[in-house]
């Protein structure tokens, strides 16, 4: 396993130099500059803004620096938040962000695999048309629209919740923005599981299993580990992009995350920015494809990694 | 089970906290932001968001009060020589930083010379141009060295500042935030690290204490402000808030007492909900259409004019807007300092349906009729609002004829676009003034304004008149010159206004002292809370 897992991690060296190369030439491709506003700036200042932050060198010799400053896990200064380096923001932002993807994803794990099981063990019964009903929603209603619902519904009228802020990571202020990263997920998550256990269910190893006269919670336990495996590969890209943040979720609720970098980066153009944003998600991306993969292992026997 | 525990532990800390501090009497005003600041350098910033933060943390030789009136900041008194070119202030004896150090008119002459020093990359460095030798020294012309500014300190407490000309809004300039003092042994020491808190020293009502970007910037009270005795509020948290729909929500709910904005959508819904809670007042600002004067059949004048006079104003700031724009016929908005009444299009009170036959007959002088449709592109920077007043422009231009297209872009491509003189026939722009003066609107139109100019309007006795009116020492008859000026803009229709912008606040009911202005300059010192 071990030499597996080196291995892959060696061979995602290569990936990560793709993206970056990648990203690093189309945001350049972009029109305007970060130093592009509605009013323009003297030749001077613009001359000695464009030497300060190396935008007078050469294309390549910009990607080169770049490159040099990734090896030092230098991501540089950033061009829309002149007092702060890309590395500082993301020291402050992505704690938040893993913090409140974590929970969202403990939340839509634990509930969305229970409603799917549920669901699944009493097919087209109450239960299963109510989780189905509930999947359905989760996924076709966007967090732009949950998000300002549960601030009104928890917030405003029944005002148990803040309705917004992070107000230094209070349990309070997380419980709604969690609740909202997690429904998606959570609606994804029951209809996957659903699936899988219905097929898994009508299997000749569980139908031996009952033969044998083995108690219902033995056969669901060992239907939950076959059932299991076409979540966890959902897992993987799920996990990543909860633990990168939304930028809808943080800015409807006001929260410090790194979800919103991404997009204000690429509208201010703020190169640095978005770059750093583009190594963290590829990294996380990959990180989890990898733990997939292990967990693959794990779960099913018949895969074995050499 | 931990996790539970510790969250349980931190809830009824913060707990605690909120009942020390109210058992102190600690008064903490949270207020909205509208975004976040993109840096805290004081002669860095140029946007209002961080004009916001810097009217509370720094005290300019000029400031706004809370009814937006130009007043004496950090200088006791000012003479201005018989020339009007000479200004002296008297610092107040009292001035003191927030570190304890004295207050020295040495500090402004360093805050001078460093935003004007190419070097600092300020972004709004031209905006003090009128000082002597600023921009010579700003865009290294000349070789003039940073000691060649006009800016002098007699002895500690007396600065003396030399004009280029005699500037009737040089005052008013002073309140910008490029015209804020920045301490000289602290920056040198610190360089740009001089933002971060820990170095923080402003000689305002409040000094920054932390920064979490994205969440909120906490400003303390600073003890040694000279007029500390009547700062009411003890702590402000400032919170980003873009999205202006859930800064109403938290309004609502009470986490905030002030917004910087509220949703255009939503403006019936929170005057219904929220009653005078909903301040909204006229602002230094215009929203206004360009048409590409280079280009057929856009130089034409009577398109323009036809086009112009067929947008209902009164429909797109009631409908589109929700009421938070006033309909706008003149190009400087009314109110402005330094002018009298506006020049307004003839047009102006004609009735929707006389107007829109006007436009009629004035397309079909230009050659455009039922048989061949005038076609105009709107080129426009993506937002909601901006959507819907364009789309609302195309229905009213159907009504004569035209027929229109859009395309759209973030804001940086649309204004990269317009000042590197690309291609287009109608664009969507709009101007916040600087400073409350004519001369900062109508300078947009001169032809040697490279990058405002969208519309390439060149006229020579446009260029002639604005010359003559910055020699103009007097201010009556500077005034009748601007006006002159904007007769020729609105006669020409190069722009077309379309709506004067509002300050739009949502202010709670516990805050006291707040007075909508021209401005939009809510200073944090001039207000109190209640219970």
């Amino acid at each position: 396993m071990l030499p597996y897992i080196l291995r892959r991690l060696a061979s995602s060296i290569p990936t990560l130099f793709l993206v970056v190369t990648i990203s690093f030439f189309l945001i350049r491709v972009a029109p305007g500059g970060p130093f592009d506003l509605e009013q323009p700036l003297n030749e001077t200042v613009l001359r000695n803004l464009r030497k300060l932050y190396k935008l007078d060198e050469p294309l390549w010799m910009q990607y080169l620096l770049y490159l040099q400053g990734l090896f030092r896990l230098d991501f540089g200064p950033s061009f829309s938040n002149l007092d702060m380096t890309v590395a500082q923001l993301f020291a402050k932002g992505l704690p938040v962000s893993i913090r409140l993807g974590t929970l969202a994803l403990l939340l839509a794990v634990g509930v969305g695999m229970t409603c799917g099981v549920i669901a699944a063990l009493r097919q087209n019964k109450g239960a299963d048309y109510a989780v189905v009903a509930f999947a359905a929603a989760g996924i076709t209603v966007p967090t732009f629209v949950t998000a300002p619902l549960f601030q009104v519904i928890f917030g405003l009228w029944l005002a148990w919740l803040p309705v917004g802020g992070w107000n230094d990571g209070a349990f309070r202020n997380t419980l709604l923005p969690v609740l909202v990263l997690a429904l998606p997920q959570m609606a994804v998550m029951a209809r996957l599981t659903r699936a899988a256990m219905i097929e898994t269910m009508r299997t000749n190893h569980i139908r031996t299993l009952r033969a044998q006269g083995l108690s219902n919670a033995t056969i669901i336990r060992h239907a939950l580990r076959a059932a299991s495996l076409p979540m966890v590969s959902y897992l993987g890209p799920a996990a990543a992009a909860l633990l990168t943040g939304s930028v809808v979720v943080e800015t409807i609720f006001g929260l410090p995350g790194i979800g919103r970098y991404f997009v204000e980066g690429a509208l201010n153009r703020d190169y640095t920015l978005v770059m750093g944003t583009v190594v963290v998600i590829a990294c996380f991306v990959i990180l989890f494809n990898l733990m997939v993969d292990i967990a693959y292992a794990v779960l099913d026997p018949r895969v074995r990694y050499q | 089970m931990v996790t539970f525990r510790k969250f349980s532990g931190a809830a009824a800390f913060a707990a605690a906290a909120l009942f020390c501090s109210v058992a102190l009497g600690q008064v903490t005003f949270h207020r909205g932001n509208d975004s976040e600041p993109e840096t805290l350098d004081v002669q860095k910033t140029q946007t209002v968001t961080e004009a916001h933060l810097m009217r509370d943390l720094y005290d300019g030789l000029m400031i706004h009060n809370a009814r937006g009136e130009v007043v004496h900041g950090v200088a006791e008194s000012h003479t201005l020589s018989a020339d009007g070119k000479v200004f002296t202030f008297r610092i107040r004896p009292n001035a003191k930083w927030s570190n304890g150090e004295d207050f020295k008119a040495s500090d402004y002459v360093f805050s001078f010379r460093r935003i004007m020093n190419p070097e600092t990359g300020a972004k709004y460095a031209n905006i003090l141009y009128p000082l002597k030798n600023a921009e010579k020294i700003n865009k290294k012309e000349g070789g003039l060295k940073l000691e060649d500014l006009g800016v002098k300190a007699i002895d500690d407490k007396t600065l003396e500042i030399t004009l280029e000309r005699p500037t009737p809004y040089f005052l008013e300039l002073l309140t910008h935030q490029t015209g804020l003092p920045v301490n000289a042994t602290n920056v040198m020491k610190n360089g740009s690290d001089y933002t971060k808190p820990e170095n923080w020293v402003s000689n305002g009502a409040y000094v920054m204490k932390e920064w979490v970007p994205n969440s909120h910037i906490r400003l303390d009270k600073n003890p040694h402000f000279h007029d500390a005795n009547n700062v009411q509020i003890e702590r402000v948290m400032v919170y980003p808030t873009p999205d202006y729909s859930a800064a109403s929500r938290r309004f609502m709910a009470g986490e905030l007492h002030f917004t910087t904005d509220i949703p255009a959508d939503q403006t019936k819904f929170l005057k219904e909900k929220l009653g005078d809670q909903v301040k909204i007042a006229p602002y230094l600002g215009t929203y206004y259409l360009a048409f590409n004067m280079s280009k057929k059949p856009f130089d034409d004048a009577r398109v323009r004019q036809a086009l112009s006079m067929a947008i209902d104003r009164e429909f797109i700031a009631e409908q589109i807007w929700g009421g938070t724009m006033v309909p706008a016929y003149s190009f400087v908005p009314p109110g402005i300092g330094n002018y009298g009444k506006p020049a307004i299009a003839a047009w102006a009170d004609k009735s929707p349906i006389d107007r829109e036959d006007d436009a009629k007959k004035l397309l079909a002088a230009a050659g455009f009729g039922p048989g061949k449709p005038l076609k105009v592109e709107i080129r426009y920077n993506t937002t909601d609002n901006n959507r819907r007043t364009v789309v609302a422009m195309a229905d009213q231009w159907k009504q004569i004829g035209v027929e229109t297209t859009f395309i759209n872009t973030d804001a940086k491509t649309h204004f990269a676009h317009l000042r590197e003189r690309g291609d287009y026939d109608v664009a969507r722009a709009g101007w916040i003034g600087d400073y409350s003066d004519p001369q900062n609107f109508l300078f947009l139109f001169q032809s040697d304004n490279k990058g405002f100019n969208y519309a390439r309007y060149e006229n020579k006795e446009f260029d002639d008149l604005m010359k003559q009116a910055e020699n103009e020492t007097d201010l009556k008859k500077r005034a009748a010159i601007l006006f002159k000026a904007e007769e020729l803009i609105t006669r020409d229709q190069s722009n077309a206004p379309v709506l004067f912008y509002s300050t739009k606040n949502l202010v709670s009911s516990k805050l006291q002292g707040f007075h909508s202005n021209l401005r939009g300059a809510y200073a944090t010192r001039f207000y109190k809370l209640t219970n």
